[in-house]
């Protein structure tokens, strides 16, 4: 009986040495890159946006994937932790607070209010199903972009002022943090890669651990079959709260992170085509599939700026190389094709495979 | 003999349908007490109703003495009442072995291990194959395993929702095989069934469900004498 215990964890764990490896190996030749100065000064500004969708992608991939729910108000949840660290970052940059402890509290209030709007919003969401569910999360989305339009903020000497209207009574030596549909200025842009690598560890460890969790079973269970998990006593409602509640979180942290990446930041960023930017990601990666989510938000981000050569048909080519993927990957003859690839290279490597040779060309 | 389960008189109503009309009916510790009928008799909405997945417009049930007419469907495992639900519904994706394990979720601290045991004992079959992906199973071992994941939280009342349904001839015998022995074993067992026939052979009592009402209740030897059952649930 031992013998049924072990081992049933395996194609999990693999899967998570796999995310692990991909961050740690991303990171690390780019470093190395870097202080080569191999890294083009393109590819260089996209560091910190890319670490940022991954981060996203992997935490609708949460939602998406594992909870079976079709968000599409990602960004809505993203732009909520993108102004909520702008604008503690703002007043602990007047207080004079050093750069790694004004980012960490940004990221920390970031994922905070950002799980705070994804439990309020999940409350009736969650109630839907489907299409239904979709949709709903699709207007809660475009309701937080434009919540950010009328928002405005800034500091001086009299505190901290928030307000829907634009004379808010701000003193002329004030700093401004948010400016209504301008969005946020002078943001202090203190991101760097090497934070968003610590904030996609961060993702991934938490993501993973639910997933490889009690509580991540239940989610599954509860995606795959809502009567059965009932009938054993699942509070379906309970687990896919959870699961959007944390999804939403690790989404205000990626938005801390892409917020304070640049000086000015417009609401009108994190509207549904970044929604659906995202969805694409973990779609393509593969629903459920972390390091999937994280290898299609690293190409998708970086090919349209290597496609900038293309000029005018450049989102064109975009287009065909998302569908060619979609086929490619999801097509039984081809994976076959390259299974049997893999298997031949493979097979020639061993010696007493050798006679197979002759007739491989 | 203790009461277990008691339903009274319960009216159940989808949307303007009036689809049970009045159900009354109980099951006494280790009995196996069967629900027959036809297609659109309101079995399985009854079932339903005691399982917490619709609400009784009026009526009560309840269960070991408390009143669960308004008890979330989760809610009620932790108490001891457990459904194999109808067509199965097995976590698909999930292997024979996860499967079971999900049916103690509510347990904590339980022992596990022993109760798995005992459900590779009932299932000779689904041992075979624990680390299967349920997908893979065949209908008879997919309800199988449906039956000893509801096993897993060790129920009092042991519910199951069609369990020949779309199985082979001898599947089904089987799975009837299984029930027998597991009431044995001390389980009470409240059983909706098509198959009058087969349900009736291992039932303790029955009841007839008739497009909403109970019309003839009984032991299900007198059943199986009853004239008007036999002609028109067993065909002859």
């Amino acid at each position: 009986m031992k013998k049924i215990t072990s081992k049933g964890l395996s194609p999990y764990r693999k899967n998570e040495i796999i995310s692990y490896g991909i961050a740690i190996l991303g990171f690390a030749v780019i470093s190395v890159l870097r202080s080569l100065g191999m890294v083009s000064s393109s590819l260089q500004g996209q560091l910190v946006p890319i670490c940022a969708y991954v981060i996203m992608a992997v935490s609708l991939n949460l939602v998406v994937g594992i909870s079976g729910e079709l968000s599409l108000g990602h960004a809505g949840f993203m732009s909520v932790g993108a102004y909520t660290g702008i604008v503690v970052s703002g007043i602990m940059g007047t207080m004079g607070a050093a750069d790694p402890v004004r980012f960490f509290a940004a990221v920390i209030a970031g994922a905070l209010a950002a799980g705070v709007a994804g439990f309020l919003i999940g409350i009736p969401v969650l109630r839907l199903r489907g299409d239904y569910l979709a949709i709903v999360t699709l207007a809660f989305g475009e309701i937080i972009k434009n919540i950010m339009n009328i928002v405005y903020a800034g500091i001086d000497e009299n505190g901290f002022h928030i307000s829907t209207k634009s004379d808010y009574g701000l003193s002329a030596e004030g700093r401004m943090l948010l400016n209504g549909p301008m969005g946020a200025t002078q943001v202090d842009r203190i991101s760097t890669f090497f934070y968003g690598f610590i904030l996609v560890m961060v993702t991934l460890f938490v993501v993973q651990n639910i997933l490889n969790s009690r509580q991540g079973r239940a989610i599954m269970a509860c995606r795959d079959n809502r009567i059965a998990s009932e009938s054993i006593g699942l509070n379906v409602m309970k687990n896919k709260l959870m699961a959007f509640t944390v999804s939403s979180a690790l989404a205000g942290m990626g938005g801390v992170l892409f917020g304070l990446n640049y000086s000015t930041l417009l609401p009108i960023k994190f509207n549904f085509n970044t929604s659906i930017l995202i969805l694409v990601f973990v779609v393509l990666g593969g629903l459920g599939n972390i390091w999937g989510s994280m290898i299609a938000a690293i190409v998708l981000t970086v090919l349209p700026e290597a496609l900038r050569q293309f000029a005018d048909y450049r989102m064109l080519v975009y287009a065909v190389v998302l569908i060619v993927v979609m086929i490619a990957t999801y097509n039984p003859a081809i994976r076959s094709r390259v299974s049997a690839f893999a298997e031949k290279y493979l097979r020639r490597k061993k010696p007493d495979a050798a006679p197979a040779e002759g007739g491989a060309d | 003999m203790g009461q277990l389960l008691k339903v009274d008189d319960i009216n159940v109503y989808y949307g303007a349908i009036h689809a049970i009309k009045g159900v009354s009916f109980e099951v006494n510790e280790g009995e196996i007490v069967t629900l027959i009928g036809a297609n659109g008799a309101g079995k399985s909405t009854t079932l339903n109703t005691i399982s917490g997945l619709l609400r009784p417009k009026t009526g009560s049930i309840t269960f070991l003495g408390e009143d669960i007419t308004r008890t979330p469907a989760h809610k009620l495992v932790e108490k001891g009442l457990s459904q194999v639900p109808e067509g199965r519904r097995v976590f698909l994706q999930m292997t024979v072995q996860e499967n079971l394990e999900m049916g103690a979720f509510t347990e904590k601290n339980s022992d596990l291990r022993g109760r798995m045991d005992r459900v590779y004992e009932q299932f000779p079959r689904l041992k075979e194959r624990y680390r299967q992906v349920a997908g893979t199973l065949s209908g008879g071992e997919q309800q199988m395993l449906a039956m000893g994941r509801a096993l897993m939280s060790d129920p009092k009342l042991l519910m199951m929702d069609e369990p020949s349904m779309g199985l082979a001839p001898i599947l089904v015998e089987q799975i009837f095989e299984i029930i027998k022995s597991l009431h044995e074993a001390g389980t009470t067992i409240l059983l909706v069934e098509q198959n009058a026939q087969m349900a009736l052979d291992i039932a303790d009592r029955a009841y007839v469900l008739e497009t909403g009402k109970v019309t003839i209740s009984g032991s299900a030897k007198e059943l199986l004498e009853n004239d008007k059952v036999r002609s028109a649930y067993l065909g002859e």
